[in-house]
């Protein structure tokens, strides 16, 4: 009666936030993560010492920053975890703005460190990266771009979002940063490939990819010159690829030792893009194939629980995070074992750098957050025939 | 083909006949259409994820089987390989000037051990002990039992050791492949050859690097792979060369001479037809360098070349082609030769007395010390630096071995005056035997400079002149005229114009002075004496011979015999004719008239 009178008590349909999530979470892939971020800051403790002693800091002060912003961007990953899938719609798009007016300012307020392309901002106690926070943006802008073009009367979403993913390729090949530009064109065409593209163009596609890669080969010397060492069958052992190639080989199965390694100090990027070979040299073959079985764990749970995901936004956008997430640990690690050519690709979570953590634990936590159980169909799934 | 209408009209009609709404239908309907949309598209993503699914798995596999691959490829001798940059292996052929091999390179084995793999060390070390009598089994055996995991055990082997090696049959010992550079010719040429040596050394290959001789100064170009199929041609001749050595030792032996040089080069070109140091050695089995004692007392040590001596009275037409080259004299004018000639504390003297006055030309037949130092006089000695530093024989000779850069003449400190007198005679100036050929081929040629060179060159090298081709022509008839009749006149060859100058010099002690019984004794020549093409420096170190009651050292009694019996030999392998002198054509026609 009192209801029929007063309206219902505004109580909380469902489970208080924290064992909902905990219940509908991943579980799998977000211990994947912890642990990969653990390896990460073991990896630190070895690769990072050389540089902090050539920059002139205390051997641990670059442990304790990727520390400190691994805390950060765990904290960001659960958080992010929690929202629902709408809220992380909504927030992605934003965040997908802001990034690509930050990533169209670049050559205005950018800095290049010296390594010849502008794709930094120096904020003093740390550079950002616009791109980084990019690509997960991008990718739940084009995934709703995509689901909403399956809605009866939707908008053209595939071309929108293929215009978009245009712009934002050649802007990352301006930088230059080729990398990067072939992540996002890979993750919106994963996308597309999900969302039911034909066969036909997805071949015509690939066939673009290769013309624009012997373009951009034609076109730029710092991408030729990469290519070349990467077709030369000769390794010549002072470059990054021996020195790694040499890593690896003296790590044999269970590694030198801890401390003992000695291609941190030859390689210039032993903390960012070549951890894999430190991690190798050190540790051995072992700690290499847990780290890959981590990465793989991640991706392909993400993928597997995805496979039941009913709503087409979460499915896509899922998926190209997850996808994105998966092909940058394997383009660095394919670097490093001479698989793929040189890219400068960090490895999530593992690398040293502040904004690719935070960033990566923006986009693994959208990934958690839309990987999450949820119902799916009530009880049409239970028939297994749904909808009809 | 049950075909759905888009709209569900019949059920619209319905309502709207009853009055409903029928805008509740159609969002029914629509809604329906799109869960059913929905549930098709989720059925063709799952098969398409599932491809990626797998894609990656397959891609992350990969890696992970590369990665194995990579940590588990292992190096076979860490060092080595560390280093990084593979070992070329090969290294060209050193031909002559006839394309004759004078080095090769062969394939033999080297052996190496790798402990852990053993099965019974000691059985193998006896068994090697047995193949190999001057290796040490207990060593080996120490080697093999205790913590090296790699032991070399021999560098060269041959194919009957390697089958006795592989009879023990112990997976431990192996075989990797190994160029090893052979001499076929001996000992023949062994001081311009040199030798070699493994550089680095791997498992698979060793790098062969040149120690000594052209094999060191040619590294780069016997080592650079774009080169493997052209050899190194040499201008020696193989022919001449043994035909040279041959007589030259039993020359030194004859005159009892501890050792002896020789040097053959084409006056036109700079080529160096034969060059001969002895005592030599083999290359293949090269001996270690002295460690203690002089330097040339050492088989490797090339005199030709290495060796700086003062050459003694070959310098003199030196002095008396420049004083022609001024203008200062005439072959007969007549010089002062009354001797001593004193200069300060110094005193110039002749071997005999040869009379007051004696011709420029008899100056040289008779090697007059006291006339060519009147002549020096009045050249002065910076003309005369300048004139001996124009022929080359101030600097390091240019020939290609890589002993030729210690073979630096030794100048006077100042060059006064009475240097000058003294190097006009040849003391006081220390030159290798190759410098005073190069000297000599200049005024052969005509007058112009020559660059002695190891390596065959096409055609005449006119370097700058130096003297005018009168000149020449008249310091040639000289020479001539010192073997017909002169100190030189054993050097006479029937059918082969000689013409040279003898040279004996004291040889210098270590303290600073002279020895009275010891001399270097050298023939300079040049045949045939009227169109010369070769020119022959021949020197004996510490030659002595009994002849007419008397111990003889001068070189007229030491060298030029030697000398002359290798003019004897090499001309013809030289494509020489004999023939007849055109001054005695000349003198025939004078006697008929």
């Amino acid at each position: 009666m009192t209801e029929m009178v007063y309206g219902a008590v505004p109580a909380r349909s469902g489970d208080p936030i924290l064992p909902r999530w905990w219940r509908t979470v991943d579980r799998w892939s977000l211990s994947c993560i912890l642990i990969l971020f653990g390896i990460g800051l073991l990896l630190a403790l070895a690769a990072s010492v050389p540089l902090a002693e050539k920059n002139g800091f205390g051997a641990f002060h670059y442990v304790s920053r990727q520390a400190v912003f691994g805390i950060a961007g765990l904290l960001v990953m659960l958080i992010t975890s929690m929202l629902p899938p709408d809220l992380v719609r909504r927030l992605a798009v934003l965040g997908f703005l802001v990034a690509f007016v930050a990533l169209l300012g670049l050559p205005f307020f950018g800095t290049d460190f010296g390594k010849g392309a502008m794709r930094w901002y120096s904020l003093g106690f740390a550079s950002v990266q616009p791109s980084e926070f990019l690509k997960p943006g991008f990718v739940v802008v084009a995934a709703w771009m995509m689901a909403a073009s399956q809605e009866i009367n939707g908008p053209p979403g595939k071309s929108l979002s293929l215009i978009l993913a245009g712009i934002i390729v050649v802007l990352l090949a301006l930088q230059p940063d080729f990398g990067q530009a072939a992540l996002i064109m890979f993750g919106w065409g994963v996308i597309y490939f999900v969302a039911g593209a034909p066969i036909v163009i997805l071949l015509v596609l690939a066939g673009l990819a290769v013309l624009g890669g012997s373009l951009a080969y034609n076109s730029s010397e710092h991408f030729a010159r990469r290519i070349d060492g990467f077709l030369n069958p000769e390794l010549d052992p002072r470059t990054q690829l021996g020195f790694a190639f040499n890593a690896i080989r003296e790590g044999g199965l269970f590694g030198v030792g801890v401390g003992e390694g000695k291609v941190k100090w030859s390689l210039p990027d032993a903390h960012t893009d070549f951890i894999i070979a430190v991690a190798a040299e050190e540790y051995g073959l072992v700690l290499v194939l847990v780290i890959i079985t981590l990465y793989a764990s991640v991706v392909l749970r993400s993928l597997w629980r995805l496979m039941r995901e009913r709503d087409p936004f979460i499915r896509l956008a899922g998926t190209g995070l997850a996808v994105i997430f998966g092909v940058q640990a394997m383009i660095n690690m394919g670097v490093a074992v001479r698989l793929l050519p040189a890219k400068g690709m960090t490895l999530p979570f593992v690398s040293y750098g502040g904004s690719s953590l935070i960033a990566g634990g923006i986009a693994v936590g959208m990934l958690l957050a839309l990987t999450r159980t949820r119902p799916q169909g009530g009880i049409d799934e239970i028939f297994g025939r749904a909808g009809r | 083909m049950i075909r759905t209408p888009l709209r569900p009209l019949a059920r619209i009609l319905e309502a709207r006949a009853k009055g409903e709404n029928p805008d509740v239908i159609e969002r029914e309907n629509t809604r329906l259409r799109h869960e059913e949309m929905r549930d098709q598209t989720r059925a063709r993503s799952e098969g398409r994820l599932l491809v990626l699914g797998v894609m990656f798995l397959c891609a992350y596999a990969v890696i992970g089987v590369r990665m194995g691959v990579m940590a588990g490829s292992e190096p076979e001798e860490p060092r080595a390989r560390a280093e990084g940059s593979h070992i070329v292996a090969q290294r060209s052929d050193i031909v002559d000037r006839r394309g004759r091999v004078l080095a090769t390179n062969l394939e033999t084995h080297s052996l190496y051990a790798q402990p852990p793999q053993m099965i019974d060390p000691v059985r193998v070390a006896g068994a090697l002990a047995e193949i190999f009598p001057d290796l040490d089994e207990e060593r080996l055996v120490r080697d093999f039992t205790g913590k090296r995991k790699f032991v070399w055990i021999k560098r060269k082997i041959s194919p009957e050791q390697k089958q006795a090696v592989h009879d023990i049959g112990d997976p431990g010992l192996l075989f990797g492949p190994r160029e090893m550079r052979l001499y076929p010719n001996g000992k023949l040429a062994s001081h311009v050859l040199g030798g070699a040596s493994f550089g680095r050394e791997g498992v698979d290959a060793a790098e062969l690097i040149g120690v000594a001789g052209v094999e060191k100064v040619f590294d780069d170009f016997l080592r650079d792979p774009s080169e493997e199929s052209r050899p190194l041609q040499l201008s020696l001749d193989l022919t001449v060369q043994a035909a040279a050595e041959q007589v030259l030792w039993g020359g030194m032996k004859l005159m009892n001479a501890k050792g002896a040089a020789s040097v053959l080069m084409d006056v036109h070109t700079g080529e160096v037809i034969s060059v001969v140091s002895l005592p030599d050695f083999d290359p293949n089995d090269r001996p270690r360098g002295p460690t203690e004692g002089a330097p040339d007392d050492t088989p490797l040590f090339n005199r030709a070349v290495q060796g700086v001596y003062e050459l003694g009275s070959t310098f003199k037409i030196f002095t008396v082609a420049q004083a022609l080259e001024l203008d200062l004299v005439e072959p007969s004018t007549m010089v002062d030769t009354s001797g001593p000639l004193r200069w300060g504390r110094h005193r110039i003297r002749d071997f005999r007395d040869y009379g007051a006055e004696l011709t420029v030309e008899d100056v040289i037949a008779k090697s007059s010390n006291v006339g060519t130092a009147r002549l020096a006089q009045k050249i002065g000695a910076e003309e005369q630096r300048a004139f001996l530093a124009a022929l080359g024989l101030l600097e390091r000779t240019p020939a290609e071995i890589v002993e030729a850069s210690g073979s630096t003449p030794l100048l006077p400190k100042k060059w006064s005056e009475i240097s000058a007198m003294t190097i006009s005679y040849g003391h006081g100036l220390s030159v290798s035997p190759m410098h005073l050929a190069a000297g000599y081929a200049a005024i052969a040629n005509g007058g112009t400079r020559i660059k002695p060179t190891l390596l065959k060159r096409d055609g005449r090298q006119d370097g700058p002149r130096v003297m005018r081709p009168q000149v020449a022509a008249a310091a040639r008839d000289m020479l001539r005229k010192a073997v017909t009749d002169g100190t030189a006149s054993f050097g006479d060859v029937p059918g082969y114009v000689v013409g040279g100058k003898t040279g004996t010099a004291d040889k210098p002690t270590p303290q600073g002075g002279y020895y009275e019984d010891k001399v270097i004794a050298s023939f300079a020549s040049i045949f045939p004496a009227h169109d010369p093409k070769y020119v022959l420096v021949l020197t004996l170190d510490e030659p002595e011979t009994f002849a007419l009651d008397e111990v003889r050292r001068t070189a007229g009694w030491t060298a030029v015999p030697v000398a002359a019996e290798m003019i004897n030999r090499l001309a013809p392998l030289l494509g020489l004719r004999p023939q007849l002198e055109p001054g005695q054509l000349a003198g025939i026609t004078l006697t008929s008239n």
